[in-house]
């Protein structure tokens, strides 16, 4: 059996290249206004046939620029509003911990470091826990259990983050603080080079709680992603590996895991998007608290949640503005985050040709 | 062909490591989730009763229900719907049937691929700078402008992946009847994937249904009953944001009973969206 499974995989490798082939050409954009268009017989129906045509191609193109407009509003109201604060701290407002409303000065490291801080302890834990997932739903769960459990991550997806948030605060956050963080504070918290992250009083609010709970909103997220793109490696690919000899491992990691780079990078820069702009989990957890801390046990803040907590009981312009200014910088980030994801995308799926959707 | 035994023990230890970790980030993942949803159904069916839906939200140590908040989601929910889903199926479907390689199509796929994922209170403070700052107050409209803001990158990508779904040969068999391109789109490109633009329009619900930091700074809240969209106006995710956020134990409750609603009603759309996909194929 193995055998002939390894002989004839080639072949059926190759046949699955060259069906596959054709496909971008049949996806592509229809071209249903190159086609002829028979005469038509009399003037009025030309006149509404081409009138007509050309009332709603312009209709849609509106719609276009509409969605265009959006994000050239949203950079321009933010620049709008965060001018006063630009014009009075310039570039100091990126470097500056300083966030006082008594003096009226503002600088956005804190926040920005709190931001990529809870956001990159997300990922450290998200990643590798979906990756495991993703290989569980498509290479180890029986049949049976597939459907459901890949049903139950995708709405799990789809559960508004206020309400693991809640989850958060009145249930995760307490429990951390009794238990687990005096334990983390006693063991790591003594360890040479990284005790100092994690030392400190256990309040159970602080960056780590807050990068956990974001952690845990994003794993339904990455794994649907990545098991959609485990699910595409065709059956062959796979079977081929088997009947050389491969281990269950082996095919994931030498067959599944470079068919799916794109997709796996994909999702995971999606998930860190989410990670960045998610307001209301860390707003409830983080602490906000203007300081910068090397352990991540004590409280932080994010941009998200600065502007959450603060925005509508600022007073004065100094202050309204540089909040603003701070929701630029978010948009800023998250803005060059996706937009590299996507350049990454585009190029990695130009190399692999035909093979990725 | 001889088998190096090292070599082999190494293989077959890291394939049993690989699958035992496997298992444990699926249990890892099953453990929070779990935990999530017993104490989502545990203390939101706690609070759960008639009283919800027939008064508003109370002062704190009051009786009292989340009817403004239920009221006012919906109807913000509905007009960010009804502003929503016709920009974006128009916007989709000049991505899918017009634009083709055009840089005006391809800024915008891009574009919409970013606002797809932006962060949601940034949309709430561009709401703020564009309607509640020129009109001096909070109000519905504000929220609901932000909620379709929100709504409309969804519905561009699924229209226009729906719609490139459509086969060409409909298309042309339409054309060559002398169809004008419009009503091939209407009558013959729309027809075909209706279930999928409508599966959009329903997802696209359930994601602005729980959304809390865009309406911070455009709806507020309200503590009375009201339907006047312009004014301030109550809604499950900021009444839940304050009253988890206060001392007061009976307003937890009826967070968590807010909380309960809203995770039904998500469910219940994706639910509904999964059917449709599934009825069509």
């Amino acid at each position: 059996m193995q055998a002939r499974g390894a002989r004839n995989a080639p072949s059926l490798v190759v046949a699955n290249m060259i069906q596959t082939q054709p496909m971008p050409e049949r996806s592509e954009p229809p071209s249903v206004s190159e086609a002829p268009t028979p005469q038509a017989p009399d003037k009025a129906a030309r006149f509404t046939h081409r009138y007509g045509d050309l009332a709603f191609r312009e209709l849609t193109r509106f719609f276009t620029v509409v969605v265009l407009l959006i994000l050239v509003g949203i950079i321009g109201s933010l620049l709008h509003g965060g001018w006063p604060a630009l014009k009075e701290f310039g570039a100091g407002f990126l470097t500056s911990s300083e966030w006082n409303p008594v003096t009226d000065e503002y600088g956005a490291l804190v926040p920005m470091v709190g931001t990529l801080v809870t956001s990159i302890i997300a990922m450290l834990i998200a990643v590798p826990v979906s990756f495991g997932i993703a290989m569980f739903l498509t290479q180890l769960a029986p049949g049976w259990l597939k459907r459901p459990l890949g049903i139950t991550v995708e709405l799990l997806a789809a559960i508004p983050s206020i309400i693991y948030v809640m989850w958060g605060l009145f249930i995760l956050a307490p429990v951390l603080a009794e238990h687990v963080y005096p334990w983390l504070a006693d063991t790591l918290g003594q360890a040479a080079v990284i005790g100092p992250l994690f030392d400190g009083p256990p309040l159970g609010i602080g960056m780590l709680t807050a990068g956990l709970i974001l952690a845990i909103m994003v794993i339904p997220f990455i794994s649907a992603v990545m098991r959609d793109v485990f699910e595409v490696v065709p059956a062959v690919l796979q079977e081929s590996a088997y009947g050389l000899g491969a281990t269950r491992w082996e095919v994931v990691w030498n067959i599944v895991f470079p068919y799916t780079r794109v997709g796996v990078i994909g999702g995971v820069l999606l998930g860190l998007g989410r990670a960045l702009g998610e307001t209301m989990a860390v707003t409830f957890v983080i602490g906000n608290a203007h300081q910068l801390h090397a352990s991540l046990l004590m409280p932080g803040n994010t941009i998200s949640s600065t502007l959450a907590n603060e925005f509508t009981e600022a007073v004065g312009e100094t202050y309204t503005s540089s909040l603003i200014l701070l929701g630029l910088v978010l948009f800023l980030i998250t803005f060059v985050v996706l937009a590299i994801s996507k350049i990454i995308l585009a190029r990695l799926e130009k190399r692999a040709g035909s093979r990725m959707a | 062909m001889a088998i190096d035994p090292k070599r082999y023990h190494i293989r077959r230890f890291l394939n049993g490591l690989s699958i035992t970790l496997s298992f444990l980030a699926m249990a890892f993942g099953i453990f929070w989730l779990g935990w999530i949803l017993f104490t989502l159904l545990d203390l939101g069916f706690a609070g759960l009763g008639t009283h919800l839906f027939t008064e508003s939200t109370p002062p704190p140590g009051e009786m009292g229900g989340l009817l403004n908040a239920i009221v006012g989601s919906l109807l913000m929910t509905g007009a960010a719907t009804l502003i929503g889903t016709p920009v974006g199926v128009l916007a989709g479907t000049y991505l899918a049937e017009f634009g083709g390689t055009r840089w005006l199509a391809s800024v915008t796929r891009f574009i919409n691929d970013i606002l797809l994922s932006a962060p949601s209170i940034v949309v709430g403070l561009f709401v703020y700078a564009l309607v509640v700052a020129p009109m001096g107050h909070f109000s519905g409209w504000a929220g609901a402008i932000a909620l379709a803001v929100i709504m409309i990158p969804v519905v561009v990508r699924t229209t226009e992946n729906m719609l490139r779904l459509v086969p060409n040969s409909l298309r042309e068999a339409a054309a060559a009847l002398g169809a004008p391109q419009w009503k091939v789109i209407i009558m013959v490109a729309y027809k075909a994937s209706l279930g999928g633009i409508l599966t959009g329009v329903l997802l696209a619900i359930a994601r602005i249904a729980g959304e809390t930091a865009p309406l911070l700074f455009t709806a507020l809240n309200n503590q009375f009953f009201s339907t006047n969209l312009n004014a301030p106006l109550a809604n499950l995710p900021v009444v839940m944001f304050q009253f988890a956020m206060s001392p007061y134990e009976d307003w937890h409750e009826l967070a968590w009973a807010g909380a309960l609603l809203i995770t039904l009603g998500v469910l219940g759309l994706n639910i509904i969206a999964r059917f449709i996909i599934h009825k069509r194929t």
